[in-house]
């Protein structure tokens, strides 16, 4: 995973709630077994629209999403962050989310900056004002600056410490491989065995 | 200390805890299915891992498969997929059920039938609708791929300890009105971000009146409003469920299990951090008219005027919702014409919502130019619904009675939606498009959906009885 320490770029306002995964990445994208090369799937029904923000060539190169409350509800799918990521998205702003989805978006390096509805407010209507607003996203002051705004945002100390670092989380987890074993010697013997 | 019965789980499962750290948490059984796996099995072949613990590991095809044949998946790129997970199954070693296995089904109905979903285990699957197997006192929760990964390379999970929700549901449902309309209540007075960031605990004397199947349709649904995982305390309506399933614990491991599971109910003292409240016997049949299960209303009610809600983004949603749903605010929602019924799903696809709408179906016809797909939850339940006749039921009607699968709860195979068509459906997502691009959805419960493709509108099965004496 790429490290994340402070991002510089430009914004897409989506001035939408409750924009669920699969309104992200509708199913039929779904289908594919690759990794990546989900950028055509982002936001696809609602692309179609000559009128939807991501088709105005005044946010083309943006790298930061603004959304409203609610965003990344609904179906499990990673695929809906791997659709922001490919298509070159590096942070989504948002009041809140849907919990699977922030946590996919962690471990993916697309940092999920919680701020409150007024502050995403202002930054639409910032960006909407002057597309080419520059925003700064720092991880390591926990802090998001536009415009002479200075917003700070939480996150845990642990989700900050493996973004910055870059950290897989199977890599982590294997360290303490004896933990795992010495559990497994107790677990109860009426446990569900599959095979 | 008193606990919660989702504190009793967690604690049972924590591999370490670590100061600032989330906890490694244990996991019990971990079932996949094609469409979240591909990628996860790629990243283990990679980094040369292996599937730590295949035995406890099941899998499933139920996403992309067909529901009007056993044989041919017509679409290439879903038969890639599907192909994908038979290699990768076969590679590591792990247990599959393809299309045409007598166990094939919906993740969700294929795992607590075979008596796999135990009380306080912990399950995940990448599938948000894990949340169903809550309704046995299990801890389950939908993961990402990424996470789907780390099961399977280490089956376990790093995982923070979630806030605690109590829905106490007073009262007792009136007749005709079933744990769909509950569930389906319930997200609409706490709107689809209410339970976000908490594991919820569903009890009170109407979920106790519940059956495993009524359970597990109000736990499956606990994702739609945002809940984590929604758990329901195991009891002897748990018990005599399980008890003979293939994988329930038989002799005396049977008597030891039923002996933990009884530790399990939530201690009286312990303190939730929030709680909420439902009266049952208030409930009616109730249906969504908009694009996110929050946005339902009683079936005896109008289309909601998007300005009389409460927020901005509340507003602008409902005026987006009603234009995508062609609806205009105002009409009684009995008046709503639909296209397609469907009946099916990890919600409602199970034997005792087939045979509810088979009640309905018994004698009557579906209305002209309506289709009704009923698609069992898994080859079991068809196996077992053909038994007691009910595909009879259904085919006389004039409805499709087709293979299991997740068909059209999501526009993945074959059975979708046209643009412009209007569903009544007993699935849980109303989203724009997902029953196919274009498509339009009311969420409802087996008996108005039965009743629903009786009449051509949305109903309730009261409603027939009414027409029948005109
Ligand atoms: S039936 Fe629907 S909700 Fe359930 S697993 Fe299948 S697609 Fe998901």
């Amino acid at each position: 995973m790429e490290k994340f320490t402070v991002h510089t770029g430009t914004a897409v306002p989506l001035r939408r709630s409750n924009v669920d995964t699969d309104q992200i990445i509708p199913a039929v994208y779904l289908k594919r077994v690759t990794r990546t090369g989900f950028e055509d799937g982002l936001f696809s029904a609602w692309r179609e629209d000559p009128s939807f923000v991501l088709n105005n060539p005044a946010y083309a190169g943006a790298s930061i999403l603004v959304a409203g409350p609610e965003f990344g509800t609904g179906s499990s799918r990673e695929h809906a962050v791997w659709a922001l990521n490919d298509y070159g998205f590096r942070v989504v702003v948002s009041p809140r989310y849907g919990d699977i989805f922030r946590g996919n978006s962690l471990k993916q390096g697309l940092l999920t900056v919680e701020l409150p509805q007024a502050a995403v407010e202002t930054l639409w209507d910032l960006v909407e004002a002057d597309p080419a607003t520059s925003i700064e996203v720092d991880l390591v002051a926990r802090e998001v600056r536009a415009g002479g705004h200075t917003w700070a945002f939480a996150l845990d100390d642990f989700s900050r410490w493996r973004l910055l670092e870059g950290l897989d989380d199977i890599g982590l987890t294997l360290r303490h491989a004896d933990a795992i074993t010495e559990f497994e010697s107790h677990r109860p013997a009426f446990g569900v065995l599959v095979g | 200390m008193s606990r919660t019965l989702a504190q009793k789980v967690w604690d049972a499962h924590v591999v370490r805890r670590a100061e600032g750290e989330p906890d490694l948490l244990y996991i019990d059984l971990h079932l996949l299915h094609e469409v979240t796996s591909p990628q996860a099995f790629d990243g283990l072949r990679l980094a040369g891992r292996a599937v730590r613990r295949p035995d406890l590991t099941i899998a499933t095809e139920d996403h992309n498969t067909p529901t009007d044949n056993l044989l041919t998946i017509a679409d290439p790129v879903s038969r890639t997929q599907i192909e994908t997970l038979r290699k990768n199954c076969a590679e590591f070693g792990v247990k599959l059920h393809p299309l045409g296995d007598p166990q094939q089904g919906v993740v969700h109905v294929m795992g607590p039938q075979q008596g796999l979903t135990q009380p306080g285990m912990t399950i995940v699957c990448g599938d948000s609708h894990t949340s169903t197997h809550g309704a046995f006192g299990s801890l389950a929760f939908g993961i990402g791929t990424s996470e789907v990964e780390h099961v399977l390379a280490t089956q376990t999970l790093p995982q923070a300890l979630p806030k605690q929700m109590a829905v106490t549901v007073t009262g007792e449902l009136p007749p005709g009105v079933s744990a769909k309309d509950l569930i389906l209540a319930l997200i609409t007075q706490e709107g689809t971000g209410g339970g976000r960031g908490y594991v919820v605990e569903y009890r009170g004397p109407a979920i106790e009146k519940l059956s495993m199947e009524g359970r597990m349709t109000v736990s499956n649904m606990s994702i739609e409003w945002g809940a984590k995982a929604g758990l329901i305390a195991p009891d002897e309506t748990t018990f005599a469920w399980l008890k003979g399933r293939t994988f329930a614990p038989q002799g005396q491991a049977w008597d030891d299990a039923v002996a933990y599971w009884k530790t399990l109910p939530t201690d009286s003292g312990a303190v939730f951090d929030k709680e909420v409240f439902l009266d049952a016997s208030a409930l009616t049949p109730f249906v969504t008219w908009g694009t996110n299960p929050g946005q339902g209303a009683s079936l005896d009610s109008v289309v909601p005027d998007p300005e009389s809600f409460g927020t901005e983004s509340e507003r602008a949603a409902a005026r987006r919702a009603v234009e995508y749903m062609d609806l205009t605010p105002g009409t009684a929602l009995r008046d709503v014409n639909v296209d397609v019924v469907f009946v099916g799903s990890c919600t409602n696809g199970r034997l005792e919502d087939l045979r509810t709408a088979a009640d309905v179906l018994r004698g009557r016809k579906v209305a002209d130019g309506v289709r009704m797909l009923v698609v069992p939850g898994s080859a079991a339940v068809r196996e077992q619904a053909e038994e007691e006749g009910l595909h009879e039921v259904f085919t006389a009607a004039g409805a499709e009675w087709r293979f299991a699968g997740c068909s059209m709860c999501l526009g993945m195979n074959p059975d979708t939606l046209q643009p412009g068509q209007r569903s009544a459906s007993t699935s849980n997502r109303n989203f724009e498009g997902r029953q196919g691009k274009g498509g339009r959805t009311h969420l409802v419960s087996p008996a108005v959906a039965a009743a629903t493709a009786v009449t051509g509108h949305l109903s309730a099965p009261a409603d027939l009885d009414a027409v029948g004496a005109r």
